[in-house]
């Protein structure tokens, strides 16, 4: 932590360092030495900082902002970073994007919610409110009413604008998106294989993807925005209706970070029924990816088998949760209701059952030549473009990036569960499907572990009838079906949250599209965008 | 074994007895094209509810069983809806050209249907040159697909028509060639000769090993020349949405759907008709009892049953396997299918001048 502070005093001297006990070093910089510190943040040998974990857009009241959290994989050390801009008129920071391709996407989210301009960053558009919105929704002064309800059609614009610094002026430079002679064709909003209303712009020449542009936004619901004037446990249910087939996993996260910002014990009982559901979660979510990546790539039963398996799981939530989908089960403090009574005696039919169904899985479909030959060597990522592009969760896992949260920052009770990490080696689009089909095996694995031995005890502790958080900043991340869900309070004290910031898995996935389809075919953008299995609700939240 | 033909002539006597031969041949002309086409709707009829009785047992599910018993008068009432269905006009479109091409497809695919040998003396188009129009004139259709996405003034439908175009005229080859290979075995492409020349014994057993690899690589074109899956490629859905025929509403789409489907039959009908015996019951050489009782299963049965079994195979395909893509599609047939069609044409050209098959 002292190397980390001696390097960066050295060429910030105005940093502020906070002092914070077993916490990851926090720093306050100004946007000028921000720029400065960019490279050695990422190449000096004792920092390392490869991965950018999140960019959270912040209105301090006063200034506009942007927090920065950084890790390296290679010290395992993090860092975060506040760097608030000058003037709230024209607020202006360095970009991210040239060293962090994600930070291109998260950029255009602040830029989208805060109208924080990045200097340098190649494509400054709203990323997903329409281009003729007025105003920046999540600064603390907007007025909702200078957006009345617009019926009319968006007119996608085909050039976008890139801020550059001149001697310390700032200029706006134009920036061609497609020329008048490119075959672009329109991939959604309405399409069968976008799995939700994502748009995708793709410029074509012949069967061959030159570009691929996304537009996503289409069901933004501002839901951080909502968050700002909803009680801590009114917030939770937005979870469930963002990543919507890893609803519990994202709940757990929010109720996990609220409770150690709070200080509160979770009971055992508790914990160990969150896990199961967590895996549970997590196996529901991979036939359905499964039943969908068969679709994709047109082979149709296969489809009907992943639904047919993922009904057991539903019908397990149901019986206990009374939800399907969305299950609203996880409270602060614990869960909702005790385990239905024949809850253990369905999962553990499940469990004894979904083995053989696997294996006639990977008769049907995966050792199918035509198969084979369409997802191997197919969308390439390599481990540096998925750390570069923040990817976690299978996909990373498939190019062979050990980001598992379970296993490296281990939450409730995973510490004490037996499982393997996933990982393969191509980070093509079989070894994305393979590793979703292993997890299933090793989620199967933690709960029969876990179904003979939960304890007796309460579901739930007591809580205050208002739940306030102490003044500070929390972060809590789990491991949803899709990669590592973060969630951000900061709080001032309130029974509200000052600011809620939700990470999600998704928003990288979709961000790495382009990198990894350009140059291929049309049915082999439908493969990647398969493989990567992103959930759109999660994208737009 | 009863032969068809003595009800044609039975008809064309009475009819020439009580009028003019010409009056004859105009009657018999529009009575053959009315049954023709109903024949034609009716296939198409039990076609599709069979595709989604088939793919419903392969996917556990029951699949229409509301109206009529087992849902058997479903898609009857399906065929009520889409007649009635408003044909939506599309503006920015070349619209004589939008609106011919499903018609070009159905009267392709209605040539190569009247050509069919259902049964002994049951025939309605037969030549000299027979089994080489059929090919030809199922090839007709493609033209219409081609016209279909060029015409719709959309994206998708471009590129699925351009898919087809190169699909189905690399296919063609496929089909051409396997077919020949049963045409220099048996030394005629009349349709009804071909059939009767069956009589000892079904042309892929004549022909042993060429004879089966024709077979085969005929089933794989000719699920190919028919868009359907693992081929669907032209209308690719989780791809192009519905490619060629994205634009199209009403009987319209109805044209290109039912089309679909009786070529999938026409397909079958003509592996029945040139490998495997068409109408002529299973005839072993040598033992006369078992033929003659084989004999007492009247020819249509027979021929039927064959389609029948070739036409679940190629759905059997389509539940099945995944899609290609273009270039493996493209890769599949010029250089695998057509260099083996070709050198399994010479071994088969060998072979009957040798004279070493059955």
């Amino acid at each position: 932590m002292s190397t980390i502070k001696s390097i960066i005093q050295e060429i910030c001297p105005q940093a502020v360092f906070q002092e914070t006990e077993n916490a990851p070093v926090q720093v306050r910089l100004q946007a000028a030495e921000l720029a400065k510190l960019l490279k050695p943040l990422r190449e000096d040998a004792a920092l390392q900082f490869d991965y950018l974990e999140d960019l959270v857009g912040m209105d301090f009241g006063e200034k506009l902002g942007v927090i920065y959290r950084l890790y390296s994989t290679v010290h395992n050390h993090r860092i975060i970073i506040e760097c608030q801009a000058e003037s709230r008129q024209e607020p202006e920071l360095p970009t991210l994007s040239h060293i962090w391709a994600i930070a291109n996407f998260y950029e255009r989210e602040v830029f989208d919610f805060f109208g924080i301009h990045f200097i340098g960053h190649p494509d400054m558009r709203r990323l997903f409110l329409r281009s003729d919105h007025v105003g920046y929704p999540l600064r603390k002064d907007y007025d909702p009413a200078s957006n009345p309800l617009k019926l009319d059609a968006e007119c996608l614009p085909d050039d976008t604008s890139v801020y550059v610094d001149h001697d310390g002026k700032t200029q706006i430079e134009g920036h061609t998106l497609f020329e008048k002679d490119e075959y672009v064709v329109n991939i959604g909003p309405q399409h069968p294989a976008t799995h939700g209303v994502l748009h995708f712009q793709v410029s074509l020449q012949g069967e061959i993807v030159k570009k691929v542009d996304v537009h996503c936004g289409y069901i933004h619901r501002g839901i951080e925005k909502m968050c700002e004037s909803m009680t801590y446990p009114q917030t939770l249910a937005m979870t469930d209706r963002l990543d919507y087939l890893s609803a519990h996993q994202n709940r757990h996260a929010l109720c996990a970070c609220i409770e150690d910002a709070m200080g509160m014990e979770v009971p055992r009982r508790a914990q160990y029924i969150r896990v199961l559901m967590d895996e549970l979660s997590r196996i529901q979510s991979h036939l359905l990816f499964y039943a969908t990546f068969c679709m994709d790539l047109g082979a149709l039963t296969p489809f009907f088998y992943g639904f047919r398996d993922r009904e057991k799981i539903l019908n397990i939530f149901e019986d206990t949760t009374g939800g399907r989908l969305i299950q609203n089960y996880n409270v602060i403090g614990g869960v909702a209701r005790d385990l239905h009574p024949d809850f253990i005696k369905k999962t553990r039919e499940f469990v004894e059952y979904l083995p053989g169904v696997l294996k006639e899985y990977h008769d049907v479909f995966t050792n199918n030549v035509i198969f084979r030959q369409r997802s191997k060597g197919i969308g390439l990522l390599s481990r540096e473009q998925a750390l570069s592009f923040g990817i976690t969760g299978p996909t990373a896992r498939a190019s062979n990036l050990a980001c598992d949260v379970r296993k490296h920052n281990p939450y409730s009770i995973y510490s004490e569960v037996l499982f393997k990490e996933v990982l393969y080696k191509n980070g093509d689009c079989l070894d994305r499907y393979m590793v979703r089909m292993d997890e299933i095996e090793q989620s199967l694995s933690i709960i029969s572990q876990l179904l003979d031995k939960i304890p007796q005890g309460d579901y739930c502790a007591k809580t205050k009838p208002v739940i306030k958080l102490p003044e500070g900043r929390f972060f809590k991340s789990v491991e949803t079906a899709r990669g590592e869900f973060g969630v951000f309070i900061e709080s001032r004290g309130e029974k509200y949250p000052y600011r809620l910031k939700f990470h999600p898995p998704c928003l990288p996935l979709v961000s790495v599209v382009d990198t990894l389809a350009s140059g291929n075919k049309i049915a082999d953008l439908i493969t990647i965008g398969a493989s990567l299995d992103y959930v759109v609700p999660d994208i737009d939240r | 074994m009863f032969d068809f033909s003595v009800v044609t002539t039975w008809i064309d006597e009475g009819l020439r007895g009580i009028m003019p031969a010409s009056g004859a041949i105009a009657i018999e002309c529009v009575l053959i094209g009315v049954l023709l086409l109903a024949v034609y709707a009716v296939f198409a009829l039990v076609l599709i509810l069979a595709e989604r009785k088939v793919c419903a047992a392969f996917q556990c599910r029951l699949g229409p069983n509301r109206v009529g018993p087992w849902g058997s008068i479903q898609t009857v009432a399906d065929m009520v809806k889409i007649i009635t269905k408003e044909i939506i006009s599309i503006r920015h479109v070349d619209s004589f050209l939008h609106n011919l091409a499903p018609f070009l497809v159905i009267i392709a695919s209605l040539l190569a249907f009247s050509c069919i040998p259902f049964a002994k003396g049951l025939q309605i188009l037969d030549f000299n040159v027979g089994i080489l129009f059929m090919v030809a004139a199922s090839s007709i259709g493609i033209v219409g697909i081609l016209l279909a996405g060029w015409s719709s003034n959309n994206k998708f439908s471009l590129i699925g028509a351009m898919r087809s175009g190169a699909q189905m005229i690399s296919y063609e080859l496929s089909i051409g060639l396997s077919i020949m290979t049963i045409v220099v075995l048996s030394g005629t492409m009349q349709i009804s000769e071909l059939v009767e020349s069956q009589n000892d014994l079904w042309f892929i057993f004549k022909g042993h090993i060429p004879a089966c690899i024709a077979f085969v690589v005929y089933l794989i074109a000719g699920t190919a020349e028919t868009n359907r899956g693992p081929f669907d490629l032209p209308e690719a859905e989780s791809e192009l949405t519905a490619g060629y025929h994205t634009e199209y509403s009403g009987m319209h789409f109805g044209f290109y759907y039912v089309a679909e489907f009786v070529n999938m039959f026409i397909v079958a009908a003509i592996a029945t008709t040139v490998f495997l015996g068409g109408w002529m019951p299973l005839h072993i050489p040598g033992l006369d009892a078992f033929n003659q009782a084989m004999d007492y299963i009247p020819s249509l049965v027979w021929f039927l049953a064959k389609s029948v079994v070739m036409v679940f195979v190629i759905m059997w395909f389509k539940w099945t396997f995944p899609r290609l893509r273009i270039d493996q599609l493209i890769r599949l047939e010029w250089k695998y299918l057509l260099p083996l069609n070709l050198v399994n044409l010479i071994v088969m050209v060998l072979i009957v001048a040798l004279g070493w098959h059955f």
